[in-house]
């Protein structure tokens, strides 16, 4: 139970920092939206719904996935200059306490920005959801802890490493191509009713079992990669 | 005869003998081997392709072994830790190179074969991302601070073990809800009886070969690892010598 006053502990702490002010939120924020306009410049929506139907799943997910490591990074960036890493390491809480909390806190803003990137995606590519639009309540929570949970672990593996931020790309990306592919999937199965729901279930428990594993490989190995010396 | 030159003479007549072995399986494949009913002689591309792809999943788990007996050594026993770092790095490797023969030589068969390049089918896609997990090992390697590069290797390394086979069974699932055009004499379709003897000679030499290049590169990482310890000592004891 004390470790869940841990994680408890590292959250507030990253939500607070990140309320007063407010970087990564509005950061990805217009990333996001920018992506989402670079898209549509590029694919045309307007003129192919039908087609924008089958691809907007694709672009969400994309859109998130690099508006997410635009955030990663710097979160454990700002645990680095206040010499964190070293009390973390005096403190008696275990070091996968800070993993899980940080990784709490980069998950609630990912899904604050999906909160808003949602309606705005609905707006520009006049989509209408033609599957079962509560599934997507279950699909995107669990494909964005996939990205963040690997991100956050990966953006502290790349913490003291040259070019840090061309190197959590290079690494997330190849390892998380699988859950992509499954939440991609999982989406465009429910916004164009082109799917079985049985299909798209099996989509949706690789993704949970994808979670599953790697959030048990992520808290079992970060004690390791934060002290690698 | 002391443990070098053993080792020196063992590593020529291994050489030696898997070029003897290439050389047998290279006159099978190319000469022996029956013709293939609907490709002609492109099919025999496959014998030197398949070999490729099946070591190109088996040295994957060399890395891992290696990367899991790091992670347990790293405390207990520093200089074993060391060695399977370089095994780990040899076989990460060879893995590359050999997934990516792997790759290249399917292309060179698509081409003529199917009239494409590339396809997004499972087998291909999974290939691909196997490399690419492999790629970034490579590249966490090279972009990570000095001291901490065998552990954060080794910790990517499950990682991406684990990945393997979660992409290969995804991927799968993925294209047979869609089934893609099937092409004709895949690689596993029943092979003919005659074709074996050139299969598996192509296997064996692959093999040996693959081995070889590991052991080499290992014995590479050996010798920068101890030319490093030398260079620390001695930077130590100059340490010692200057007046405090």
């Amino acid at each position: 139970m004390r470790y869940f006053g841990y994680v408890l502990d590292h959250l507030r702490k990253d939500l607070r920092l990140e309320w007063r002010s407010r970087d990564s939120i509005n950061g990805m924020l217009f990333f996001v939206l920018l992506m989402v306009v670079v898209f549509s410049i590029a694919f045309d929506p307007a003129g192919y719904p039908t087609i924008t139907r089958q691809i907007s799943g694709g672009i969400l997910w994309v859109g998130l996935l690099f508006a997410s490591m635009t955030a990663l990074n710097q979160s454990w960036a700002r645990e680095q200059r206040n010499q964190v890493l070293e009390a973390q390491r005096m403190a008696p809480s275990p070091a996968s306490a800070l993993f899980v909390g940080k990784a709490l806190a980069n998950m609630l803003f990912v899904l604050a920005v999906e909160a808003v990137l949602a309606p705005i995606f609905v707006i520009f590519f006049n989509l209408q959801v033609l599957g079962n639009a509560w599934l997507l309540a279950l699909i995107l929570p669990l494909g964005t802890w996939a990205l963040v949970v690997n991100g956050t672990f990966f953006a502290a593996l790349g913490l003291r490493a040259r070019n840090r931020e061309l190197l959590l790309p290079l690494i997330l990306l190849p390892l998380s191509l699988p859950a992509v592919l499954m939440m991609v999937q999982a989406t465009t199965g429910v916004l164009t009713n082109d799917l079985d729901p049985i299909q798209i279930r099996t989509w949706i428990t690789q993704l949970a079992g994808f979670d599953i594993i790697y959030t048990t490989a992520c808290v079992l190995f970060f004690e390791t990669i934060l002290n690698a010396e | 005869m002391d443990r070098a030159s053993i080792l020196r003479t063992t590593a020529w007549l291994w050489l030696a003998a898997t070029v003897a072995v290439l050389v047998v399986g290279f006159r099978q494949a190319i000469f022996l081997a029956p013709m293939e009913a609907t490709m002609g002689n492109l099919q025999r591309i496959f014998y030197y392709h398949v070999p490729h792809a099946i070591l190109g999943l088996v040295f994957p788990y060399i890395n891992l072994a290696a990367s899991l007996a790091y992670l347990y050594w790293r405390r207990r026993d520093p200089l074993k830790a060391l060695s399977a770092d370089a095994l780990a790095v040899a076989s990460a490797e060879v893995t590359v190179l050999f997934a990516g023969i792997c790759l290249v030589t399917g292309m060179l068969w698509g081409k003529p074969a199917w009239g494409i390049w590339w396809a997004w089918d499972a087998r291909l896609t999974s290939e691909l991302i196997l490399w690419l997990l492999y790629v970034s090992y490579i590249m966490l390697r090279r972009f990570s601070p000095t001291g901490q590069t065998p552990t954060l290797a080794a910790v990517l390394s499950v990682f991406a073990a684990i990945d393997v086979p979660i992409v290969f069974m995804s991927i799968r699932w993925w294209r047979t809800q869609h089934p893609a055009p099937v092409f004709g004499g895949g690689a596993d379709s029943g092979i003919d009886p005659g074709m074996m003897p050139a299969f598996l000679w192509n296997l064996a030499g692959w093999a040996m070969w693959g081995f070889f290049l590991i052991a080499f590169r290992f014995a590479l990482e050996r010798r920068r690892q101890i030319a490093e310890q030398d260079a620390a000592l001695i930077a130590i004891e100059a340490s010692l010598e200057t007046p405090q």
